[in-house]
Formats: structure tokens, sequence, C-alpha cells
């Protein structure tokens, strides 16, 4: 079984987006149609296999950013937590990246689904030591190979307000820090609404990004998988 | 189907934006009592736990080990998990048993005794509860001080506001982390600007918060973060012994330091191992007893919309602040994160902490529009100020502030931001101009502000660390423009780190640098006539509102 938005919605009740069907099936007061989970102890029943991908190498290229996809990305998840398909969000990314005159490489995190040490782990694979994490619901972050794991260049925590602009932004500026630039960070943005909205979903959507993790695996490549 | 137009008036309404999800105890999505949650036991053989909550010692892992080894008083332990828990639960809302006497009989159960007693009490009862437990007589308030540019000067701002308005303790953190160094040196200087005596802090990575801290940029911390399963400690890259070493190095250097955890993060993490929300929020909070802090701030902080979400989850983060209190810690009782759409229901929230009074009620109040709160949002921000003096007045509740006049907001605002100005001049850092300063001093929020150089900032950051500015800096730059005032406050604050007094329990400083804690003034409530009643000078500043009506304008 696939996770979707859909099986989300089902489960968290999100109003949310119901709110906008007009009437169609929406919720209505008072009934609650979202199944019972209790009992199960996953959101996905299968677990997809890396056995047979080519394990993440360490890049030699100084010109090189690697980007560290979740474990569901593109598989189990398909999209962002606001609703954007993740292989635009990837395009933008790389393009950001090779646009600055850098060349981008996606590799897939199987050993954490924590964004800090998903980039951080991608910083290390990368050939210039510049790293962006990208979990599967959105979320990013740039780190250096060189910092403590919880600290970074650029933190992205909102994934409900990221929008493909910037993710190429995002790439532009990981490409900006292998040249050694003055790099402005991308001007943060906050919703103060979001956390009561989304946060429920970016808990489900995070369960079923690390019930994928196979650490035994670690981290393959995911070049246009 | 055609709609009934009542109901879809109900969908639209805010409270049907927030997230709600049904109970789910294998993925720790159940608030107070999970099927899985252990049966209390406890077994002590030579002086030493064998057996914690159903597990013997070689089954224990880090953190039921932690527990067992610091958190439960061994010679009480079997004494105090012979009373029922019912029969403690009882004597928690109990006017005749003291504070004292529950805190030595609950130094002897263990989490799921913990656990158990919370479940015995509703929100009224567990709010008697913290009205008696809490350590400081007094409650206070805490601040965010953030904004979406991490604008120092508007920081500093910002800060001086809120030390008027009468938060004890001010925190900031930062959109870019590099700009830590300049937001900690703003938060200081404003802090004093608006009270002396006002303790600041800066949530960074742990390394960096505890160099600014040694520094003297900061005077205490607060992020030190502890987890309820191993599985999520390992992923912070963290034991209690790290943490407990982390909170010594803090204390080497007279610094007061706070934990922090909070039901959710587990259940957020995907690591719950099917226990309730509370119960693992209690083992937080017996590693943080057990690692020598004196205080948390717990109340499922930044994960609410998790707690929030499932049925008794309000419930359950009041039930966390008492247990804090219960195990003699300081509790900072959260209500610092954006928490529903609905404003009757983020009220309601905040009024289990604030009708009893917890030692800080908000830890973090934002002190600026949310919009420019970089903790992405807290339950009540500056909008609210007057609806939250209102409600003090009403109720005849100390919730820690006080209303102010439109000249003494411009007055401090404009001395703090001139104040970094000066300082940022005499250390050669970031240039700040007298157009900044001004549109500072006015605004509401960073909206109302000019932008700043970010790479300029980011460089002199930069500066701050390398060329070892500490606090003995930032009060030679202030005398030597002529801010003597707030040199001389930013060196009594640096001061109480050689008197260590305000490393007690729940201690705050008043504006003559005096301790007041746990230990010195500790609450003291026993029912009617008892603790602590808001009268006098203070009542007087509570009622003093703007907008009263003058009888003779009729």
């Amino acid at each position: 079984m696939q996770i979707s938005e859909d099986l989300i919605r089902q489960i968290t009740n999100a109003v949310v987006s119901q709110m906008s069907q007009n009437g169609q099936g929406a919720s209505s007061s008072g009934s609650n149609k979202a199944p019972s989970m209790a009992g199960r102890s996953r959101i996905n029943e299968e677990k997809t296999s890396y056995k047979d991908y080519p394990r993440a190498r360490k890049g030699t290229d100084p010109k090189e950013v690697v980007i560290g996809v979740g474990a569901a990305f593109q598989k189990e998840i398909t999209k962002t937590i606001g609703g954007i398909p993740l292989d635009d969000v990837l395009r933008n990314v790389k393009a950001g990246i090779e646009e600055e005159g850098m060349i981008p490489r996606v590799v897939k995190i199987l050993d954490t689904s924590d964004v800090c040490f998903m980039a951080l782990e991608a910083a290390k694979l990368s050939g210039s030591g510049i790293g962006v994490g990208i979990q599967s619901k959105g979320t990013t972050v740039i780190h250096q190979r060189d910092l403590y794991p919880l600290s970074n260049l650029e933190l992205f925590p909102q994934a409900p307000l990221m929008t493909l602009e910037t993710y190429r932004q995002i790439g532009q500026n990981a490409a900006k820090y292998v040249k050694g630039e003055q790099v402005v960070p991308v001007p943060c943005t906050n919703d103060p609404m979001s956390r009561p909205r989304y946060q429920v979903k970016a808990a489900l959507m995070h369960i079923a990004e690390t019930e994928q993790l196979d650490p035994e695996v670690g981290a393959v490549e995911w070049e246009g998988k | 189907m055609k709609r009934s137009k009542r109901i879809e008036a109900l969908d639209a309404r805010p409270v049907n934006l927030d997230g709600y999800i049904n109970e789910w105890p294998e993925m720790g999505f159940i608030a107070m009592n999970s099927p899985y949650d252990p049966k209390p036991s406890v077994k002590v053989e030579d002086g030493r736990i064998v057996e914690l909550d159903g597990k013997t010692r070689d089954e224990f892992d880090f953190i039921d080990q932690f527990i067992a080894d610091y958190a439960i008083n061994v010679d009480r332990a079997a004494a105090s998990m012979a009373v029922p828990s019912l029969e403690i639960a009882r004597k928690i809302v109990d006017i005749h048993v003291s504070r004292k006497e529950i805190l030595d009989l609950v130094a002897g159960i263990t989490p799921a005794k913990m656990a158990e007693v919370l479940n015995q009490l509703n929100v009224v009862e567990l709010m008697m509860g913290m009205q008696k437990m809490r350590a400081r007589k007094v409650p206070g308030n805490q601040a965010h001080i953030t904004n979406l540019k991490d604008d120092p000067v508007q920081i500093a701002a910002d800060a001086a506001e809120g030390a008027l308005r009468g938060f004890s303790e001010e925190e900031t953190t930062m959109g870019v982390a590099r700009y830590a160094p300049l937001s900690s040196m703003a938060l200081l200087i404003g802090s004093q600007t608006g009270r002396p005596g006002v303790l600041t802090q800066c949530s960074a990575e742990e390394a960096t918060e505890l160099e600014l801290g040694i520094r003297g940029l900061t005077t205490y911390a607060e992020t030190l973060s502890v987890y309820g399963t191993e599985k999520v400690f390992i992923d912070g890259d963290d034991t209690p012994y790290s943490k407990a070493f982390l909170n010594s190095a803090y204390a080497s250097r007279g610094l007061k330091v706070r934990f922090s955890s909070g039901s959710g993060s587990e259940a957020l993490m995907g690591s719950s191992e099917k226990k309730s929300l509370l119960y693992l929020e209690c083992r937080c909070l017996y590693v943080t007893k057990g690692a020598g802090s004196q205080g948390t701030q717990n109340g499922s902080v930044s994960c609410i919309g998790v707690t929030g979400s499932v049925p008794a989850g309000i419930r359950e983060v009041l039930s966390e602040n008492l247990v804090a209190a219960l195990l003699g810690l300081e509790c900072a009782s959260s209500n610092d994160q954006s928490f529903s759409n609905s404003d009757m229901r983020r009220t309601a929230r905040t009024m289990l902490e604030f009708l009893p009074g917890t030692d800080f009620i908000f830890s973090g109040y934002a002190a600026e529009p949310n919009y420019d709160n970089m903790f992405a949002g807290s339950n009540f921000d500056a909008e609210d100020f007057d609806d939250y003096n209102v409600l003090q007045r009403d109720m005849q509740v100390d919730g820690g502030l006080k209303p102010v006049s439109e000249e003494d907001v411009i007055r401090v605002r404009n001395k703090a931001a001139r104040a970094v100005q000066a300082v940022f001049r005499n250390l050669n850092l970031a240039p700040v101009s007298d157009e900044q300063v001004e549109a500072v001093t006015y605004a509401h929020g960073s909206k109302d502000t000019l932008p700043r150089d970010v790479t300029a900032d980011l460089a002199a950051a930069e500066d701050v660390l390398k060329r070892g500015i500490t606090g003995v800096d930032v009060v030679r730059a202030l005398a030597e423009t002529g801010f003597e005032d707030i040199a001389a406050s930013v060196l009594n604050m640096l001061k109480q780190r050689v008197a260590g007094d305000y490393m007690q329990t729940a201690a705050i400083l008043d504006r003559n640098f005096h301790v007041l804690s746990g230990v010195n003034t500790p609450n003291d409530y026993m029912g009617p006539g008892s603790g602590y009643r808001v009268s006098g000078e203070r009542w007087e500043e509570i009622k003093n509102i703007p907008h009263i009506i003058n009888p003779q304008d009729i």
C-alpha cells in the first residue's frame, strides 16, 4: 500500500483540505469518519528494499553538491506536506545548483530520517563538502561536512511554506557555498499557524519515512531513479 | 448531499483548521494511559534499584538505568511505592498536606507510578496541585524576543519593552543560526535597558549556546533537550549522561540552566515504543532530575500540535507540568508555541497554567507580533498584551505582566536601540544607522523596520567569536559610550555567576539583583489564607490598564 495524501487525510481527519471540497463528502461535524488505526504498527505494510541499488560513494569532484533525500522520497511519498510533487522539488534544487555552475548528485539516505543528520551525511559524501538534506515532507537543510550535526548553513524548518522558487534558491545557495562566495541566506518565512494545522500530518509523514529506513544499506545512489 | 447552512458555518470556524487524530497507542498518539504503559514496580537490593516498572536491571535501556541510579530516592522507594496512587493523588489536592510532605513522598516513586497518580486527577485537581506544588512563591513569565530579519536592533528594542512589561526571562533564537553572537549581545543590552535583572538566553546549537554562555553574552540556558525513548535520544546524538555533563559545564561557570522536554517529540520522531505521551514525559523529567538540573521547560512545547491533537491532550499537558513540580523542579510551563487557530481554544489551554500560576507561565510569550516569532509562533503574542493584562485584572491573578504607558515603551525602545548602535560602533561591528534606530523605536514588528546588510552582520557575528568578545567587553563599550547605567546592570548580571545564588531552583532576579527562588521564597500554599495572594502595590499595577472610563468625561 502506498501512502498518499488521501490516507493521511483519512487518518488525521484534516478538515483543512476538506473545506475546499464544498460539501462533496466533506467532513461533517459529529460524524468521525477517520478509521481507527489501533492495533496497527505501520502506515505502509510493505517496506521497499534497496539492496540492489548501488551504494552511495564518496565523491571527489570539488564542484559536486550532494542532495540526500529521505527514505520514502519519490516512493511511498510523492508530494511534500504542502502538496508540491517531489519530482519538481528535486528538479528545482538540481537546476539551482547547475545554474551556479556546480554539479548535483542525488543519494537516498537510509540510516536516518533526521534532516540535520541526512544533510550532514550528504555533505560528507559530497566532493565539495557541501550537502543538502531533503525530507519527503519537504523540510530542507544545507550542511557542510565539518559542522556539528545540529548546526547548519541554512535550515528551512517550515515545510508547508516552501515553494519551488525556494527550492531553486536553496540549490543556488548550496552551490555558492561551494564557490566560497559571500552568501545571502534565503530569506526566512514564518507562519505561526502552520503547527496546529500541519504538525500531526508531519508526524505521520515522518513515521512513513522512518519505517522505510534500512541502516544496513546506508545510503544509495538515487540519480535518475 | 444538500448541506446544512448551520454545519457549513461550523465547518468554517477556525477551530476546524486544527489537526485532530484518533488515539493510536501503537504509534504513541495517546495522552495519559497507553495499554502498553508498564505497571509500576520497584525492587531494591543492596541499596540499588534492580527492578524498575516491570523491567529487571539486565533489561534496562540507558534511560531506565539513569533513572534507577540517579532519579529515585532509594531509601524511600519501598515505602512510597506502597502508598496507593489514589492516596498520593488525594494528598496532592489536600490543603492540609504540605508541599514538602508531597515532595518527600513522591521522591520514592517510579515514572510509571507517577503516571498512574496523575491519571487520578481531573484538570481542576491538576490546577489545585500546581497551585501548591509550584516551587517559587510568586509566579513568573518568560518572553520570546525574535524577528524575521534577525535584526539585532529590533531584538534590543523588543527586549527592553518586554522587560518593562514584566518578563523575568527573555529568550531569543535566529532564523539564520550564525546571527547568534549578535542576537545574544542585543538581547543582553536590551533586557537590562528595560528592567535591570532580567535573565537572557539564546537558543542555538548546543556547543554555540554553551560558548555564548561561558563568554557572558547570555545569563542562562534552557535548550538542553531530553527525550523519553532511547532511540530519540540517540538520534539527537545524545544520552542522559552527555546531558548531565553539559549541565555541569554550565554549572562550572555559574550559569543558571534548565532542561527542556515535552510530550509528543517521541511520537513525532516515530519512536514512542507504544507508550503514552505522559509516561514518556515522566521519563524525561526523571532524567532531568537525575542529571541534577534545577528545572525544566515542559508542557509539550514545540510538539503541542501532536499532543493537542489527541483526546485529553491538554489535560496531559498540565499533567506533565505538575509532574515537574512534583519532582521539585522549576517548571517553565510552555504555552510558547502556536497551538490553535481558535482564539477560544488557545486561551483555554493557557488558563490551566495561568490560574494556578507556574514558575514561568509561558516559556516564551512572543513579545513581538507572531509573524516575527522565530520559534514558529507562540500561543500569545505582542498583540495579545492588553488581553492578557485584562485577564489578570478580571481574575485578580498575577500572570507576571503589567500595563505600560506608550511614552515608556518608546523611551526604552529608543534607548536600547541607541545602546546597541553605540556598542556595535565601539566594538567595530556592523553599523547601525540613525534611521534604523528611529524605525525600530516606533516599530511593531520587522515589517516596520529597515533591511539589514546581512552579509556585514554575519561577518560581524563571526568576528565576535573570532576576537573572543565577552560580556565584559560589552560592559566596557556601554560605559565608554555614555550608557553607564546599562553597563552597571550588565556587569551586575555577570557578577551573579560568581555568587551563584541564581542557580537555585526557580530563581529570578528583582531590579536590585536580589534572587527570588524556590529556596529563599518558597511556595507555602496550604489553602485559603496562605500562599501568594495578589495585593498591595502589585494589585494596583495590575488594575491600572489603559482605556478606563473617566466618569468625569461623561
